[in-house]
């Protein structure tokens, strides 16, 4: 009989305790939780008896109970009516897992002086639960069961329903009627508080990260943390050189043609920078020169002769994406020498199928090259013992967690980080000049030579592990570079560097139902959001609104608009609105008194659960859901306004009228608040709600510190500004001229991305749509004949003929008229 | 030279729809029309009713002569079975299995320690993975139960126990709204399904759900 128990899961402790109390013998096996063991569970469950008769038992409950049963004692109604109980209503209730988790184990493990009575410390003191919470703990204590926890569904706010309201219980009513009425002036200063330091940093080439990062770094700005957020053009590489030569530009004009592109557009989207740099600095060189030589020095580079693509044509070797060919694994006909886009597995150029230069088209030769490697193998050990930490304690989203096991599952082969090129940091050991790192090598560095070229201080952030938190965003494409092969690069110069603890992966973001590519230069047009006439908080609202954090999402200009129209306009602005206008209209701009009913605290009471929830949620760094958040807010708050009628209530009898004067006051108390939760999402939307209610500048911190309390700021006799309307109406007309403007086929708005995702050409979307027809006819003439078997030349004419067309068709999409199968195959 | 229209053609755009993302937030939807999939995830009272239903339904089987009352507790409307002999029972297996106990047909609960264990486990899936499962998850419990079912009977192996009344009940609104297709789909879990609402003096207040033994979506199960 084996058990299968896991690290740190309650569920485990009680069977094993059980195991223990009846002295049923069975081998205990310690398995991962991602191992499926069960063949018919969707989910890997734990703790799994494998019975003698090859059954699966995969609840903790009935394994108890059959332990009992077969040490020979009996099963009465009590026992199973508890257990019962406990498995249908105490883990029914979604938080379970923290109640069960916190009243079995945490005195348990904190010694603390919480004493649950008699019954606990009788059970707990009993030798069989010592030994056995031991055992699940594996002597980590807390820390292991924070990776569990990390791992469940997030409780209350997944799991409300969307019509049902949560009913508010009269006790969460009288306290946030009492927390209130704390106002600014006297709330408690907490006994402690905490300021981490956070490093906030993001790659380039991962478009919508930024706007995320920017938004957990303003959040943690308004939580009080000491945050540096830099970020950086990496500027080296082959997609470099690919688009100076479209350009006709040299490398170092392009970047810093791209370099200024980039800073502007970021400006347009308020993204608040410590500092914005780039990877092409002396620093760079000078920081990854000396990472090179530490690892050199320590043996974890081995040099290897590499057979590598060469174009006889062009003479030259053809790295990365210089070449492209059919993927090895999945065959995908666009992969690049270095990656496939399709299926994310790293490519080795020579394993493509038919390769051709990117340049010239023609076939490239095999030819070898000498190169180091830096050793991943002989790093995993230590990579994995890291990882091990730096998942179990900080944020990393499931889909980085599960491409980087799957990298480690494959095993890690030594990875080749020189390149025969000319753009990009020099190789400074002499047996190798004329070569320079591998962009993948390189770039990730840039995070440390931007941060130098920012603070002298910059070792205080980067060697710094104890204290400082790093945080990475990017799409799940960049995940493996940023959790195996960077940390190696970091681990193996054994210079106590920080390494992240928080990384934060999105799924792809598709553009009405297409997937955009930087480097094929399908879609991704970031100055482009600026002509749309949309405010930069109306994209970000969206944007974020959209964030793929489960699965993929697809930006639609339908959605937008209706997103705009009926989130942001009908539901915040307006109640936003209101609130403000019923203050200045009917009380002279001031708040009015406030003489707080059940009613209104109910209302306090929701809005200060949704603040707890969105601090939760932010804390996990789930940006999306806690958007929702915000918009509850204002949707209660709407109700209450539509429930109360202050502009009824403001004509009756003086009784009516401090009803309305309550009302009122609250709903702008409201209002202030949300102008603090909007900050990170809509910064320039924040401030004029923030102007128009001539808030106090310090509302934000008393309501954001600890679980988040909502307290009120804005007090009787506070004079507030002119109130305007904040949005405006996105018009049919408007989106249908914007859609087509666009293209309406392969162009997505939202932040940029690498140099080549800006393109300017005049597009036909008409002329687009006749070829695309021809195409797919002219497709199918190729496909017949080739089908038929005709003869070669009859084939070679027509396939040319194909080829004319598509090229015009890539015109007529204002793309760039490079052949590529891709254009035209989709509508 | 230049890639193959054929092979051009498999390099089709990832969209939302054709990834069968199941993640444990993401919504899996079932390929039924929506407001099936809505009466699904049925209210409080509803699912109260049906406790108290099927432990009426229960006590037929068992051939009680004289049905007990019950009344319920909680927001979960959990059963409460006031007995005359000591303290009241409560939650819907421990009252089921009290019953049966009561009945004499000790059988049912199964025959060996282990199988007690599996009839247990099933019936602990019952109520807390079964019932008041949000509706994005219907499918990934009917794909488990078919899974599971493939080599099997009854859920307890080869006898026939009280695991597969419970959860006969329990999946009857769902298997009710399924599509022909779907009933397909999960052929081990109709072959099942079928069977037990066959079984003498089981189905009781529960309508008959039609499944069909021949096929008629070839290739349409996997």
């Amino acid at each position: 009989m084996k058990l299968f128990v896991s690290d740190g899961n309650p569920h485990c402790l009680k069977v094993l305790a059980v195991a223990e109390l009846t002295g049923v013998k069975c081998d205990i096996c310690h398995a991962s939780d991602d191992e499926r063991l069960v063949p018919f569970l969707s989910h890997p469950v734990r703790p799994v008896l494998l019975l003698p008769c090859g059954q699966h038992l995969f609840k903790a409950n009935p394994i108890c109970l059959y332990f009992l049963e077969v040490s020979g004692r009996d099963v009465c109604d009590l026992t199973s009516q508890w257990l019962e109980w406990e498995a249908a209503e105490l883990q029914e209730e979604a938080t379970v897992v923290d109640i069960v988790l916190w009243a079995a184990l945490y005195p348990l493990l904190s010694n603390s002086s919480f004493l649950p009575g008699e019954w606990f410390e009788q059970v707990n003191a009993l030798p069989v639960c010592q030994t056995v919470a031991q055992r699940v703990q594996q002597q980590k204590s807390l820390e292991s069961l924070k990776r569990f926890l990390q791992k469940q569904p997030l409780p209350p706010a997944r799991c409300r329903n969307e019509d049902a309201e949560r009913e508010m219980t009269d006790e969460e009513i009288q306290a946030a009627g009492a927390t209130w009425s704390r106002g600014l002036a006297d709330r408690p200063t907490p006994a402690e508080r905490r300021h981490p330091i956070q490093a906030i940093l993001q790659y380039l080439r991962c478009s919508g990260a930024v706007l995320t990062a920017d938004v957990q770094l303003s959040y943690g700005r308004l939580r009080g943390w000491n945050a540096l957020f830099v970020c950086g053009t990496d500027e080296y590489g082959t997609a470099t050189e690919n688009k100076a030569r479209e350009e006709g530009l040299s490398p170092q004009e392009i970047c810093d043609k791209y370099h200024a592109v980039h800073a502007s557009i970021y400006k347009w989207f308020q993204i608040d920078f410590d500092h914005f740099g780039r990877t092409t600095t002396e620093k760079q060189t000078e920081i990854a020169q000396d990472i090179f030589w530490r690892l050199y020095d320590r043996g974890f580079l081995i040099p290897d002769t590499v057979d590598q693509l060469h174009c006889e044509n062009c003479q030259r070797f053809l790295a990365d994406r210089f070449v492209e060919g059919i993927c090895p694994n999945c065959r995908y006909p666009e992969a690049r020498g270095d990656q496939c886009d399709k299926c994310g597995r790293l490519i080795n150029a020579v394993e493509l199928k038919d390769p051709q230069c990117k340049v010239c088209k023609r076939t490239p030769v095999v030819r070898s090259s000498a190169h180091l490697f830096l050793d991943l193998p002989k790093l995993e050990s230590q990579l994995e013992q890291w990882l091990e930490q730096s998942m179990s304690t900080g944020n990393w989203t499931s889909n980085a967690r599960h491409i980087t096991r799957s990298w480690l599952r494959d095993g890690l082969k030594p990875r080749c980080i020189t390149r025969d090129l000319r753009w990009g940091t020099p190789v400074p050991h002499p047996d190798f000049s004329g070569k320079v790192f591998y962009v993948w090598f390189d770039a990730p560095i840039g995070y440390l030579s931007i941060t130098a070229s920012y603070t002298d201080e910059w070792e205080k952030w980067w060697k710094n592990p104890e204290k400082v938190e790093l945080y990475n965003f990017m799409a799940k494409d960049n995940v493996p570079f940023h959790s195996v092969v960077f940390p190696c690069s970091l681990l193996g110069a054994q210079d106590n560097y920080t390494l992240v603890s928080n990384l934060i992966a999105t799924e792809y973001l598709n553009y009405e139902d297409t997937k955009f590519s930087k480097s094929r230069g399908v879609g991704v047009f970031g100055d482009m959001a600026k002509d749309t006439d949309i405010p930069s908080d109306v994209w970000r609202f969206y944007l974020l609104y959209l964030r793929p954090e489960g699965q993929d999402s697809a930006f639609s200009w339908a959605d937008m608009a209706l997103k705009n129209n009926s989130e942001l306009l009908n539901n915040l602005g307006n109640f936003i609105n209101r609130a403000g206008m019923f203050a200045s209209k009917f009380f002279e701009g001031r708040v009015p008194q406030m003489e707080l009913q059940q009613e209104d605290k109910r209302l306090l009471a929701q809005v200060g659960f949704e603040l707890r929830q969105y601090i939760q949620l932010l804390d996990r760094v789930r940006i999306r859901d806690a958007l929702k958040c915000i918009l509850n807010i204002s949707r209660h708050g709407n109700q209450y306004i539509q429930v109360n009628e202050p502009w009824k209530k403001i004509k009756g009898g003086d009784e009516d009228r401090l009803r309305a004067g309550t009302v009122t006051g609250v709903s702008v108390n409201v209002a202030c608040l949300l102008s603090a939760m909007l900050r990170p999402y809509m910064p320039a939307v924040s401030a004029t709600i923030r102007e128009q209610l001539c808030a106090p500048a310090n509302c934000a911190d008393a309501m954001f510190q600890g679980a988040g309390s909502f307290v009120c700021t804005l007090p009787a006799g506070h004079r507030i500004g002119t109130i305007s309307p904040l949005f405006q109406k996105l018009e049919a007309e408007q989106i249908e001229s914007l859609k087509r403007r666009f293209g309406g086929q392969q162009v997505t708005a939202t932040v940029p991305a690498s140099p080549s995702a800006t393109i300017e050409t005049s597009a036909n979307p008409e002329r687009a749509k006749q070829l695309l027809q021809e195409v797919a006819e002219q497709g199918d003439r190729v496909r017949a004949l080739k089908a038929q078997k005709a003869e070669k030349t009859l084939i070679t004419a027509e396939v040319a003929k194909l080829l004319q067309l598509k090229k015009q068709l890539a015109a007529a999409e204002g793309k760039n008229p490079e052949p590529s199968p891709q254009k035209g195959k989709k509508k | 030279m230049q890639k193959t229209l054929s092979e051009s053609k498999r390099c089709s755009p990832i969209t939302v729809k054709s990834l069968p993302v199941r993640s444990n937030h993401g919504p899996a939807a079932l390929q039924s029309p929506s407001n099936r999939a809505e009466q699904r995830s049925c209210p409080q009272w509803r699912r109260a009713n049906m406790a108290l239903m099927e432990l009426a339904s229960l006590e037929k089987s068992l051939g009680f002569k004289k049905a007990n009352k019950y009344s319920t507790q909680g927001n979960n409307k959990t059963p409460i079975l006031q007995s005359n002999k000591g303290a009241p029972l409560i939650g819907l297996v421990t009252i089921a299995s009290h019953l049966v106990q009561e009945a004499a047909q000790p059988e049912l609960l199964g025959r060996t320690a282990e199988q007690r264990a599996v009839v247990r486990q099933w019936l602990e899936y019952r109520v807390t993975q079964l019932d008041g499962c949000p509706k994005e998850d219907i499918r990934s419990i009917l794909k488990e139960l078919n899974q599971y079912l493939e080599d099997k009977v009854y859920l307890a192996g080869s006898d026939f126990t009280l695991a597969d009344i419970l959860l006969y009940y329990g999946v009857h609104h769902i298997m009710a709204d399924l599509s022909v297709q779907e009933k397909e789909q999960h052929m081990n879990l109709s072959r099942w399904f079928d069977h037990i609402q066959h079984y003498p003096g089981i189905r009781q207040h529960l309508p008959l759900v039609v499944v069909l033994r021949n096929r008629l979506y070839t290739g349409g199960h996997h």
